[in-house]
């Protein structure tokens, strides 16, 4: 029963939502699919992500490490958990953005649960990220490295992100339905953030400036993961930042998606 | 749950034009120093206009009218894609609608993967939409072309396979597009009992179309949809009264 007078818009995200992870199945189908076309007829299909990656590391490694004036023993593995963890930040918030715009035939053909699509998303997300974890643990072993079990305590900040990714396709999905020159907006910001991260730099080379670094929010979100993985973990102003950055997003995203939803069919 | 039934009451979908015109974030911004205000009036499609109905158990509805008259919004209305901004909307019983088969069929995954592929859309397990392969690949009649990817198929197998995915259900009101049909006539023969199951087991059938054969031939009650407004609603008899 719908009522335009009482569109119970509260209650029908709040159905979306527990519509679309009931299917986590096609979710997940959907999202090995994704990969498998992205990769269609190549001998070393997803695995290019890492063969790029990999090549990436090493180019910027050894250079970087001169300008930085660092040893280069220690910098490479330092810079592989650092991009390995940004790629996957920036690929997800690249992809968010046509979560919706990219599924324009079905949304308009059936009726389904639009929380599905940004669960395909976040599995994508994760099948691209198991590709290239991997990586940090073999540059880490190559320069002989042995991960401990603190290590571990990266789990939290990548389930973290998976969150933040559920939610940042969700709305970045529907704003960029609606308004076509958002995702370059995006793309501008996301190269901006890649400059202003420490990414390539290390955190302590800002000297000062390193205890407002937290108020960057790709930082924040990105150190709960790296920080365990390079060994100097991460602390509480850190992961007290990652989550208010986190509360946030979720609290614009359930806002804007319990709003318009129902105008997600008009958009895309 | 009450009996299966539809109704309406002045239901109304309005379709906004966005991005024909660059409706985009340039025009909001601007828009608020009143020079553009005039051109960023918004251009909004009327395609639906306070329609009220009542479909009960039983009943065979023909959706006739010209192109753009509002017939495919209204099926999609009634599918649950588009929400309706004026008006209420009750539909008691399950939906099913064949409103496009290819829709959600991945090219690269063969006829089998498919077929499980579109169970998942439907919210089934893995298990259930495997065992819903089976009768869908005897019906489809592909051959060994079933363990092939879609993409390699002609035109006419692609017909067939979207076709035995669509119809292999058992909604209790079922919404149906023109062209599941119109397929070549050889196909049509072997469709055409399955067609008759699916439409006979339903209680309420949906469906928009151009030809009056077909109306005759399936229908009870024709609504003649102009401008995406009702102007007629009556039994076959009344509103095609000319046996031609």
């Amino acid at each position: 029963m719908y009522d335009a007078a009482t569109p119970k818009r509260r209650a029908r995200s709040h159905e979306d939502l527990l519509e679309g992870f009931a299917r986590w199945r096609l979710a997940w189908a959907l999202a090995r699919g994704d990969i498998m076309h992205r990769y269609r007829g190549s001998v070393l299909g997803p695995l290019w992500m890492t063969v790029s990656t990999a090549v990436m590391l090493m180019a910027l490694g050894f250079l970087y490490a001169k300008l930085f004036r660092l040893p280069v023993v220690e910098y490479l593995p330092w810079l592989a958990a650092s991009l390995i963890v940004w790629n996957m930040l920036a690929q997800i918030t690249a992809e968010a953005c046509t979560t919706l715009t990219s599924v324009e035939g079905i949304l308009r053909q059936m009726p389904l649960p639009y929380s599905v699509q940004a669960l395909r998303a976040v599995l994508r997300g994760a099948l691209m990220a198991a590709h290239n974890l991997p990586l940090i643990l073999l540059v880490f072993l190559v320069f002989g490295i042995t991960p401990g079990w603190g290590t571990l305590a990266a789990v939290p900040g990548l389930a973290l992100l998976a969150v933040d990714a559920f939610w940042a396709s969700l709305l970045l999905g529907m704003v960029c339905a609606r308004f076509r020159d958002i995702p370059p907006i995006v793309a501008s910001v996301m190269q901006l953030a890649f400059f202003v991260t420490p990414v390539m730099w290390k955190p302590e080379l800002v000297r000062g400036w390193a205890a407002w670094l937290p108020l960057n929010p790709f930082f924040a979100v990105m150190e709960t993961i790296r920080g365990p993985l390079v060994g100097t973990g991460a602390s509480a102003t850190v992961w007290a930042s990652a989550l208010l950055y986190s509360l946030l997003l979720w609290a614009v995203a359930q806002a804007f998606f319990t709003r318009f939803r129902g105008r997600v069919a008009f958009w895309v | 749950m009450g009996m299966t039934h539809i109704e309406a009451e002045g239901l109304a979908i309005e379709f906004p034009l966005y991005h024909h015109n660059a409706r985009s974030l340039k025009k909001r911004l601007l828009a608020g120093h009143g020079r553009l205000k005039a051109e960023d009036s918004r251009v909004v499609v009327a395609a639906l206009r306070g329609l009220s109905f009542r479909i009960e158990r039983g009943e065979r509805v023909a959706l006739i009218g010209p192109n753009g008259a509002g017939k495919s919004t209204l099926l999609r209305t009634l599918a649950g894609i588009y929400e309706p901004v004026a008006g209420r909307l009750i539909l008691e019983g399950e939906v099913g609608s064949l409103i496009d088969a290819l829709a959600g069929m991945d090219p690269l995954l063969t006829g089998r993967e498919n077929i499980v592929l579109r169970g998942l859309y439907r919210g089934m397990t893995e298990m259930a939409a495997s065992r819903l392969a089976t009768e869908i690949v005897d019906f489809a009649g592909l051959g060994e072309f079933i363990d092939l990817p879609v993409r390699g198929y002609s035109s006419g197998m692609g017909v067939r396979l979207g076709f035995a995915l669509a119809t292999a259900m058992a909604p209790d009101i079922l919404l149906m597009d023109e062209w599941f049909l119109a397929g070549d006539a050889d196909f049509m023969a072997r469709a055409e009992e399955r067609l008759t199951r699916l439409v006979t087991g339903s209680e309420i059938l949906v469906i928009a179309t151009h030809d009056m054969t077909i109306v005759r031939k399936w229908c009870t009650r024709v609504i003649r949809l102009e401008g995406g407004a009702i102007v007629a609603d009556g039994p076959v008899a009344k509103i095609l009264p000319d046996g031609g």
